[in-house]
């Protein structure tokens, strides 16, 4: 079959590789219909990310047919128009059991990697480096999917593929976004970046209650997007302070939840990125922590601030006693996929949530490389990859 | 860092556990045979190996062991002779015994874990590094250990003992020892302990062993310590894996862009790979 795998920093090849075979009893293989790129990738593919190897296929949000599966498969059946989870759980641990589904106990086979660096381990995640499993990825003619009852959710008739897709990451990982701020019903919300993520964070933040969503970015497309189909104010860092509009837009007060949907490749238009640009070159720093900095900052006394950008190392210079002195609650972690699919799929059917304007270029595999030189320079929402 | 501290398994509660001392842990062999037995064996490893032929591999077969018996200063035929070449001034020279703790929540009923693993002939499932355990009796088995890391491997080969019970209360606690002649002498304890809250079973194993005797033998050993904590680790979750979800997590056998593993690789057995050769027929 065609695969995109990963060759060193910022080079991706199409190339043919074998296919993939049942492992394990739980196992599916499925035809890929669409594999979105995601902005987790980047962090991949600029070299942030260790543990990727020269021959890696990857890509992690996707959809598509189950043709095969394995003898302990007991719910989902050969035919089957799936969407799958890009984290995977396998549904028996404690944490899986509990709904913490990026927190399964048994879907890393690598584990001993990051319980070096985090102390434990967390789930195996669909193409993302050796360190969360070292699976084969999505961006390829088919995939193999382990604990597949637990991980593919039956897309419901009507509902387009472009749309489902989204299902698989965007749309839990911003939804989660929102779930872990909290929301109470009134409530003002400040979200950082206006990616796929950032976009399902917005308009669930509206379906929990928030009365007013502002959203920052400086992409001129994503802001138009966040405000005309998501329906937040926007905020153009590289124009306004973005302190002082968030305090002034809420009466002095700060927004009640700040919601980081950037990460640890954050950019800015101040002083504050090439300190961590630098220190991140000179491996002082892994992560450039700009986003949650300025949450902090701007996030009103007795707070939220919610996490969901991701970060993979050391970060410095937080204002801890910021936090500590105004009180804030910080949640955070990698999306429990599995936890929020169903409901999701139930939101689009009914329109209340709207992600398939997110597919802005559809692409071959064969155009692969090209595919994320747009993404990674912020010309398009969301390429997406047919293979067949 | 563990020689810092007291062991964990102190911390435990657990009772301090010492493997017997037999076989290759004392040292049977004097210096001056010791070094000429490295120098040699060296020697006879690398023309050995150079040679490329069969003889040439029995050649280097016979070099590797006269390294182990140099470097560990045991010798098994000195041992089954009753011939010790070892100066007068170290007849009771053991090396301390190196401890390992390791523990892992199970989300499963004491009793079943308990079960799964004394039916010791299970442990293979999960402990790549065993080939064979086998039951005598309630007491006694006969473990083969296959050591797959390159070095250990080579100064070892395959590693055989036999084990016995020591102590067993049912669905609380294992202990056992190596007995005589092995050729790592080592003991452990396994404790199943219910979790708080219901959240299954808490699986503490200590295992200790003796490396062979000689200071070239404790530190190669120590240097693969670190391997030896990482490999039981791996173990217990193997362990948990096939408990609470009936497999082993893997990804060995999967498609990748590397050349290498493609050819060596299994053929895609399945009937899905034609539809794709067609396609790439109509290509061509």
């Amino acid at each position: 079959m065609k695969a995109l795998c990963y060759n060193g920093v910022g080079d991706l090849r199409t190339e043919r590789v074998p296919d993939p075979t049942i492992l394990n009893p739980k196992d599916a293989i499925l035809r890929v219909i669409l594999s979105s790129v995601c902005g987790s990738d980047l962090h991949l593919l600029n070299g942030y990310v260790p543990t990727m190897r020269e021959g890696d296929i990857i890509g992690h949000e996707f959809m598509g047919e189950v043709i095969e599966t394995g003898s302990e498969v007991k719910k989902i059946k050969k035919g089957d128009r799936v969407v799958v989870c890009s984290i995977l759980g396998c549904g028996e641990c404690q944490y899986c059991q509990d709904t913490q589904w990026s927190l399964c106990d048994n879907s890393n086979p690598h584990a001993w990697i990051p319980e070096k660096a985090y102390g434990d381990s967390p789930a195996g995640i669909f193409g993302y480096s050796h360190a969360f499993g070292g699976y084969a990825g999505s961006h390829a003619d088919y995939i193999r999917v382990p604990y597949a009852d637990r991980g593919c959710f039956v897309i419901p008739d009507g509902l387009p593929d472009e749309a489902a897709v989204f299902a698989s990451d965007a749309m839990p990982t911003g939804f989660m976004a929102a779930d872990l701020a909290d929301i109470q019903p009134g409530n003002v919300v400040a979200i950082w970046g206006c990616g796929g993520v950032g976009q399902m964070a917005i308009q669930s933040a509206f379906l929990l209650g928030a009365s007013r969503v502002i959203a920052i970015d400086r992409e001129a497309d994503r802001l138009r997007m966040a405000k005309d189909i998501s329906g937040a104010e926007v905020l153009d860092f590289s124009k306004v302070d973005v302190q002082e509009a968030l305090r002034e837009m809420t009466g002095g007060r700060g927004p009640d939840r700040c919601i980081d949907c950037v990460g640890m490749e954050a950019v800015s238009e101040g002083l504050d990125y090439y300190y961590d640009k630098t220190k991140q070159f000179v491996r002082l720093e892994s992560d450039r922590p700009i986003v949650l900095r300025e949450a902090i900052m701007a996030c009103r006394k007795g707070g939220t601030v919610s996490i969901i950008g991701v970060y993979g190392g050391l970060v410095d210079s937080i204002p801890m006693g910021a936090a500590m002195n105004k009180a804030l609650t910080f949640r955070m972690g990698q999306q429990h996929g599995q936890r929020y699919i169903p409901r999701l799929l139930e939101h689009l059917q009914k329109g209340e949530l709207n992600s398939r304007f997110m597919l802005t270029h559809k692409m071959s595999l064969d155009e692969g490389m090209k595919g994320y030189d747009l993404f990674n320079k912020k010309e398009t929402m969301r390429v997406v990859f047919a293979p067949q | 860092m563990a020689n810092k501290k007291q062991p964990v398994s102190r911390v435990l509660g657990m009772e301090p556990i010492e493997p017997d001392v037999s076989g290759s842990s004392r040292i049977n062999v004097g210096t001056t045979e010791r070094i000429g037995s490295v120098a040699g064996g060296a020697l006879l490893a690398t023309y050995g190996l150079r040679q490329g032929s069969f003889g040439g591999l029995l050649l280097a077969s016979l070099g590797g062991f006269m390294v182990y018996r140099g470097a560990s200063g045991y010798c098994p035929m000195n041992q089954a002779l009753g011939r010790n070449t070892a100066e007068p001034t170290t007849p009771n020279q053991v090396v301390d015994s190196i401890e390992i703790t390791k523990s892992l929540t199970i989300n499963k009923p004491r009793e079943a874990v308990y079960a799964y693993w004394r039916q010791l002939e299970n442990l293979p499932r999960f402990m790549f590094h065993l080939s064979e355990v086998r039951q005598f009796d309630n007491n006694r088995s006969h473990w083969v250990a296959k050591l797959s890391d390159g070095l250990l491997a080579k100064t070892l080969g395959t590693v055989e003992w036999d084990a016995e019970i020591q102590e067993e209360v049912e669905n609380e606690r294992l202990v056992w020892k190596s007995v005589a002649d092995a050729r790592i002498d080592n003991a452990g304890e396994v404790r199943f302990v219910d979790a708080p809250n219901g959240q299954g079973t808490e699986v503490h194993a200590v295992i200790a062993y003796r490396p062979p005797a000689g200071q070239l033998g404790g530190a190669i050993l120590k240097l693969f310590n670190p391997a030896f904590e990482e490999m039981i680790k791996q173990d217990l979750r193997r362990f948990k894996q096939l408990l609470e979800t009936g497999e082993i997590t893997t990804i060995e056998g999967q498609p990748s862009g590397r050349k290498s593993e493609q050819q060596s690789g299994k053929k895609p057995s399945s009937n899905y790979a034609e539809a794709d050769k067609k396609h790439e027929s109509a290509m061509l």
